[in-house]
């Protein structure tokens, strides 16, 4: 059984094996009970924090800003996405996928604007920039009485499925892996590392980070759009505690890394919803384990290193040697 | 001869501080140039403005004929004006290879969509972006570190590696920031005949900050002196030994070792 | 118009009332950040504290007091809010912040949001519901001026301040005073600004750095529960949650005077207060917050580093 793993860990075959695994059980859970309604709801929330983990390490990871505002974006997806399913083409549920990706394209729009205002501004200051433009669109919403306003939205339907979220978190994790290990990612990163160097090396600064806010923005959205065809939305959830969470998760699982956000949301949400018995007691000891943590680990759990199956073939040098064979 | 990099008239102030005045120099294809000076003469200043870091206030910087001043740092880079910098500025968490490949990216043709669907154009790119790099990286001995962290590599293989980086851009000009810093006299000299090996295998035209004395003298064919934001001086190593306003400025009497 | 001079007016105080609350909260941000380039996310919660503590230690010395001045319980009591908070500022930071000065800056600030969290939480435990504050003086209402309704239907507007809002306002410019004079004129003070210039040179001129530090965060937590326990008597009714609604929003106007510049936050503070007692004037309130984050946007797009802040210094 040892001899099998090392062999795995090293394959390539795995990822995609457990994919097609997981695609397999999810479409069988629709028509078998498998798994509890409750424990359906759990792994959906699972790929939701997934989704909002992996898009915001994008922007707080690999270009290494520091933006509080994913909130923001999560709320811009679901809003919109859960008005194209009720108001504007009710019930058809072919249509959910184009939902989503309507909810993530307005998010990105937003996402584009943030962009432009980071060319002027970085660390703190876009910091705060962000945290603005969460509050912004959460009033937004709750003086918009079309949407329900600080009610909340009604009426939208139960549409995220396991399936689907499952489709959404390999998407959301394919595309920012694909961007990460290629030129676009290389340049995002060395913003982080440099932005001075990065300039005078060639590296077209404004582009990036157009791209990494498109992007990170987009599946914010997405990640939105899912939670609004779960569950009840309103204004109030989507707030710099939502925010907060989603933050704790990227840096509890590592950031730069995927393997880190997988990990970070798949350990705060089993830890959110187990510890809800204790109460007000839960936040307190997530809040110590989080302060424990950054004393020990300040990058996270997986900070800066990256799952083998995740990374591209051509990017696996075997240590010592200097050319491909 | 052929001029490829003139600096005319340049002034820069930053408010109410003047850091260079009426700077005018004029590199030729094909040189290895020197800038000496005190230090707080404007020198790094100088190499800020031509890559564009900052704008001038006055004058003009010209590259190939055409003006380059107020471009984006970006833009200069991918013209052909590579740099490194005085307190060296690497990627320091990122490999070997990753840094150089940085600066070749540039050079790739792909676009993001390309990119996320992982199509052909975008796979041959990347591996090309790879054996570039890798060949890149052989003269200067480094090739062996390809996938050590940069951050780990002791200082004179990281100033290699800043040389090797902005090689990458495939540039014309190539500035070094005070390349021999921290060296000694043994190491300068390797470093003198490395550079004349550079300008030669890599074509490139170098304009270098330096207080090493010997390195200057030894590698460059034309040398500016600086001293509180204006050019003192201007001519062949010989000349600028021989002036007298330099002496008294910076070399203080006798030829001196700095460093 | 008369009468909408006099209405303006009112506003005014309760704008003042606002701003100094929110005045020494955004001191406590820019203090630390002055000194340590860091976000003090817990800053909010030890406000929310300074309410909390304040009613605990009211309820507790009020018998004891009963034959002196009220006055004089509200002096004890704040003078003990301000002490046991400040030195909470200043533990956490021996704990939680110092051993991470050298991990990266994110690290820190994550951690400071851990620690918040885990403030509010155990908050929560203790007071799962809102509790009212107990009323530490008698809130005596002065009329300032009269004014008959012009349309004559209604009542006359009648220009009033009470009791606590002076106090409110009085108590807020002592303490932004004796800081300003702390900062600009006393060793402690230069010290202070000495590391904001350059952490590490500091240390070689024989100033204890570790100990300033460790002052900056007192006072500015002292500050900051002294503006919680003025909020609670401004607005009786606390809950452990009011920490980060209102601390998130003395950060943005920290951020917005210029952080790190103590005037700046005096500034952003009182900002902010006139922008949310305002806004309601013209437009019902549930736009308020519309109103002023958009404001204060507006004001970081074309000023980024606040109005009184600068761009960092960055060596090429």
């Amino acid at each position: 059984m040892n001899a099998f793993l090392t062999q795995a860990a090293k394959a390539r075959w795995p990822l995609p094996a457990l994919v097609i695994l997981g695609f397999a059980i999810a479409i069988l859970s629709q028509y078998q009970p498998i798994f509890s309604g409750y424990t359906q709801i759990i792994l959906i929330t699972i790929g939701i924090n997934i989704i909002l983990c992996a898009s915001l390490n994008l922007v707080n990871g690999y270009m290494g800003e520091f933006s509080v505002g994913h909130a923001g974006f999560m709320s811009l997806g679901a809003y919109t996405s859960a008005v194209f399913t009720t108001k504007w083409l009710p019930d058809i549920p072919m249509l959910f996928p184009v939902a989503v990706i309507f909810g993530g394209m307005i998010a990105a729009i937003i996402g584009f604007l943030l962009a432009l205002l980071s060319f002027k501004t970085r660390g703190d200051y876009l910091a705060i920039i962000t945290l603005a433009f969460l509050m912004i669109v959460k009033s937004t919403w709750e003086n918009i009485t079309y949407v329900g306003g600080p009610a909340g939205l009604l009426g939208v339907n139960k549409m995220t499925t396991l399936p689907w979220t499952l489709f959404w978190v390999v998407v959301t994790i394919l595309v920012i892996r694909n961007l990460i290990y290629s030129k676009f990612g290389r340049a995002i990163i060395a913003i982080r590392e440099d932005e001075i160097a990065a300039n005078a090396m060639g590296v077209r600064v404004r582009e990036a980070k157009i791209l990494a806010f498109v992007v990170s923005s987009f599946f914010g959205g997405v990640a939105g759009a899912l939670y609004a065809h779960l569950n009840f939305i309103n204004p109030k959830y989507f707030d710099i505690v939502k925010s907060t969470e989603i933050l704790v998760m990227v840096y509890l699982g590592g950031v730069s890394s995927l393997g880190g956000s997988i990990l970070g949301a798949v350990i705060f949400t089993v830890l959110f919803n187990k510890l809800e018995p204790l109460g007000y007691w839960r936040m307190a000891i997530l809040s110590a384990m989080l302060i424990a943590l950054m004393l020990f680990r300040p990058r996270g759990i997986m900070g800066m290193r990256e799952l083998t199956w995740l990374l591209p073939k051509r990017e696996l040098f075997p240590k010592g040697v200097v050319e491909k064979p | 001869m052929s001029t490829l990099l003139e600096i005319a008239g340049v002034t820069k102030r930053f408010g109410g501080l003047c850091a260079i005045s009426d700077c005018n120099v004029s590199v030729q294809t094909g040189h290895a140039h020197g800038i000496i000076g005190p230090n707080g003469a404007g020198k790094t200043t100088l190499f800020n403005l031509i890559t564009g870091i900052y704008k001038p206030t006055e004058g003009a910087i010209r590259f190939r004929g055409e003006s380059i001043g107020g471009l984006r740092p970006s833009r200069i880079a991918n013209i052909g004006i590579g740099r490194t910098f005085q307190n060296i500025r690497l990627c320091k968490a990122l490999t070997v290879l990753d840094n150089v490949r940085i600066a070749f990216d540039s050079q790739l043709r792909y676009s993001p969509i390309e990119a996320l669907f992982r199509l052909p154009r975008s796979a041959h790119d990347e591996q090309r972006s790879i054996d570039e790099s890798m060949a890149l990286l052989q003269p200067f001995g480094l090739a062996s570190h390809a996938h050590d962290i940069a951050g780990d590599l002791p200082y004179g293989l990281q100033r290699k590696l800043e040389i090797a980086r902005a090689l990458a851009l495939k540039p014309d000009l190539l500035l070094l920031d005070e390349p021999a810093a921290g060296m000694n006299t043994g190491e300068t000299a390797a470093l003198t005949e490395f550079l004349r090996w550079v300008r030669t295998e890599f074509k490139v035209t170098l304009v270098l900050i330096e207080h090493h004395m010997h390195l200057v003298m030894n590698l460059c064919d034309h040398i500016t002196v600086l001293d509180f934001g204006q050019t003192i001086a201007d001519g062949t190593p010989a000349e600028i030994r021989a002036n007298p306003r330099v002496i008294e400025a910076y070399l203080g009497g006798t030829e001196d070792e700095q460093g | 118009m008369l009468y909408d001079f006099l209405y303006l007016a009112q506003q005014t105080i309760n704008a003042l009332q606002q701003g100094s609350i929110y005045a020494l909260i955004a001191l406590g941000y820019s203090m630390v950040y002055g000194v340590l380039t860091m976000i003090n996310f817990a800053h909010g919660d030890l406000f929310m504290l300074g309410a909390f503590a304040c009613m605990l230690l009211a309820g507790a010395l009020a018998p004891l007091f009963v034959t002196f001045p009220p006055f004089l319980l509200f002096l004890v009591v704040l003078l003990l809010v301000m002490a046991i908070i400040g030195f909470l500022g200043a533990f956490i930071e021996r704990v939680a912040y110092r051993p991470l000065r050298g991990a990266p800056r994110v690290s820190a600030i994550i951690t400071a949001l851990g620690c918040g969290l885990l403030i509010e939480s155990l908050t929560l435990v203790a007071f799962p519901y809102s509790k009212s504050m107990p009323t530490l003086m008698r809130n005596t209402t002065f009329e300032l001026a009269k004014v008959a309704d012009p349309s004559g239907t209604g009542a006359p507007l009648t220009l009033t301040i009470t009791a606590l809002q002076i106090v409110i306002i009085v108590v807020s410019l002592v303490l932004m005073v004796a800081l300003d004079f702390l900062i600009r004129k006393t060793r402690w003070g230069m010290a202070m600004r000495a590391i904001s210039f350059d952490a590490r040179t500091v240390p070689l001129m024989g100033i204890p750095a570790n100990r300033i530090i460790s002052m900056t965060f007192l006072i500015g937590a002292g500050l900051g529960g002294a503006a919680g326990m003025l909020y609670g008597l401004a607005y009786p009714v606390i809950a452990p949650s009011m920490g980060i609604l209102v601390g998130w929003k003395a950060f943005i106007a920290a951020v917005v005077g210029g952080i790190g510049s103590i005037r700046g936050a005096v500034l952003g503070g009182f900002i902010l207060g006139a922008v949310e007692v305002l806004a309601v004037v013209v437009l019902p309130s549930t736009y308020r917050d519309l109103i002023c984050y958009s404001l204060l946007l507006v004001i970081l797009i074309f000023k980024p580093y606040g109005l009184l802040g600068h761009a960092p210094n960055q060596k090429v």
